[in-house]
């Protein structure tokens, strides 16, 4: 960089006596520079400390082994009790997933509250202890949940629902929160002023106003429930995902891909009612 | 209700009574199909291990060598989550760009010509299969093929997640603006040069960000992936579940939400750099 040039480039400073300062280690542009040399640090550090055994795993050997296990996995067995035992599973899962959210929707709504400041005076007192606690509920996954619901419920899809329902709150409570300290003000406002007391404002002036938006979140939530659901029972907790661990534990293949199948057809169900919903709604 | 007093009568309560009932009827099969018993929970048989169990959780273990154990196993966690991502990236760019309509040559007049809309189509449907089979079940078919350990779960989430990047990454370069790529195309660039000149630097804020996102993501899933036996903190979690080890469920609860809050930050810091 020659020190006679006039200083074009904002990222380089010139001090008073108009030597050149290096770019700062910290601009826009180094920024960029720095995020790329971080990822790659971590992407190698990643493959270096995991020993991935790659060469056993690509070996003659480990590929027919998966050729092997693929070609195992045909046909699927599609006779007709092992269907219905497969309906009444995708059936249970389905219903695991409805009632999860369910349940949700109602601790969900009920945690919400204390967890809103809904007008300006309002003192809040449970606010930051609700949100810690609907926080950690979010924070901990729906399987984390069943596996320690087994101690206590045992195995069965009652724990699944549990799991669904306890994840779930967290994810609805807070957005539900949200969407209450979001609602205009007005005619909260215009019913307190007038001395109407704190539960009777929320029924008739703010629920009215977010409930179209607690609808969407539900039905979003329950879309990503059922997809929850149908893995689930791999700890043991009801479902499709029972089904799918049981026969693989068993090394029964045939029963295996049928069970994998439906769990496509379920999630390629959801995936298109959830996408002619949400077509329908915008129209 | 007071039916004699019409000024009081409630003109819904017909629809009320029926939704309420509707629902009844709708929920009563769920109930009975899930064995939704919440007397359950308050039995003293159940009561006994989950109240021992919880009494553990405190306090949580934090021994020297149990917390070494449990630093480097949310190091493999990340680990796998990240070398997860990276496969999945060298997967689903290539199938990402060979799938997008927008590089099309022939699309440039009118319709696309017959073998390049069907070769698109069959990638896009590869890219759906690949994301519509959830990782843990990846998982557990790759821990049957190549055994207990980290492989699997990074397997596992190279490629549930190279169908949600691939599939995403088109979308995003579908979305944006054509008419650079277009122009660059018509005056006869190749394709590769029109996606570096034109749609790239259009949309690489948006494919990082979500990239960036998904990065998190994969954290979570890959500490759950553990407890079908993949390797990081959801294995031994699994373990320590499954012999009642309260104080080491509850140390390694909270270095999970702590895992997971900074990888929130992390992702949501940059996000916002990036915006």
């Amino acid at each position: 960089m020659k020190s006679n040039t006039p200083p074009t480039n904002p990222n380089i400073s010139f001090s008073a006596d108009f030597r050149v300062v290096a770019p700062k280690l910290f601009d826009a542009r180094c920024t960029a520079c720095w995020f790329v040399v971080a990822v790659l640090c971590l992407v190698v550090a990643s493959f270096w400390s995991l020993d991935l055994q790659w060469a056993q795993f690509l070996s003659w050997s480990a590929l027919q082994k998966m050729g092997k296990f693929i070609a195992e996995l045909f046909p699927p067995n599609v006779e007709p009790a092992f269907l219905k035992k497969l309906f009444i599973a995708s059936l249970e899962t389905l219903a695991m997933s409805a009632l999860g959210t369910i349940l949700a929707v109602i601790l969900g709504l009920a945690l919400a509250l204390p967890a809103s400041k809904s007008h300006a005076e309002d003192p809040a007192r449970w606010r930051s202890a609700t949100r810690l606690i609907l926080n950690a509920l979010r924070s901990i996954p729906e399987l984390v949940w069943a596996a320690m619901l087994l101690i206590t419920v045992g195995l069965g899809p009652f724990a699944g629902i549990l799991a669904l329902a306890l994840h779930t709150t967290g994810v609805l409570g807070r957005l539900f929160a949200e969407a209450i300290e979001n609602a205009p003000a007005g005619p909260s406002f215009a019913l307190r002023t007038r001395g109407v007391g704190v539960g009777r404002v929320f029924i008739y002036a703010t629920l009215p106003q977010i409930l179209p938006q607690l609808l969407s979140y539900t039905l979003y939530r329950w879309e990503n429930n059922i997809r929850a659901a149908a893995i689930l029972g791999v700890v043991g907790a009801g479902g499709l995902g029972q089904m799918l661990s049981y026969h693989l534990s068993l090394f029964q293949m045939q029963e295996t891909s049928s069970v994998l199948m439906a769990m496509l057809v379920l999630v390629a169900l959801v995936d298109a009612l959830s996408y002619a919903s949400r077509k329908w709604l915008e129209s | 209700m007071p039916l004699d007093q019409p000024a009081l009568r409630d003109p819904a309560w017909l629809g009320r009574v029926f939704w309420w009932l509707a629902a009844a009827v709708i929920m009563w099969p769920l109930l009975v199909l899930t064995e939704f018993k919440p007397a359950l929970l308050f039995e003293p048989g159940a009561l006994k291990p989950t109240w021992h169990f919880l009494a553990d959780f405190f306090p949580p273990k934090l021994d020297a060598e149990f917390l070494t154990m449990l630093v480097r196993e949310t190091w493999r966690t990340v680990a796998i989550a990240t070398a997860g991502l990276t496969l999945a990236m060298l997967l689903a760019i290539p199938l990402c760009l060979l799938s997008v309509r927008v590089l099309s040559i022939s699309a440039l007049n009118g319709r696309m010509a017959l073998l390049p809309s069907v070769a698109r189509q069959a990638i896009r449907s590869v890219l759906i299969l690949l994301r519509s089979v959830p990782e843990l079940v990846w998982a557990l078919l790759f821990v049957r093929i190549v055994g207990l350990g980290p492989t699997s779960g990074v397997l596992a989430i190279a490629l549930a997640y190279s169908g949600m990047l691939g599939k995403v990454y088109a979308d995003i370069l579908e979305s944006d603006e054509p008419h650079a790529t277009q122009s660059l195309l018509r005056n006869g660039t190749g394709r590769l040069q029109a996606f570096f000149y034109a749609l790239l630097p259009q949309t690489a804020a948006e494919l990082t960000s979500y990239t960036v996102y998904r990065w998190e993501c994969a954290i979570r899933s890959s500490a759950v992936l553990g407890f079908v036996g993949a390797g990081g903190l959801g294995q031994q979690m699994d373990s320590s579940m499954k012999m009642f080890n309260g104080s080491e469920v509850c140390s390694m609860l909270i270095v999970f939400m702590l895992l997971v809050w900074l990888a929130d930050k992390i992702s949501a810091w940059l996000r916002q750099g990036l915006a």
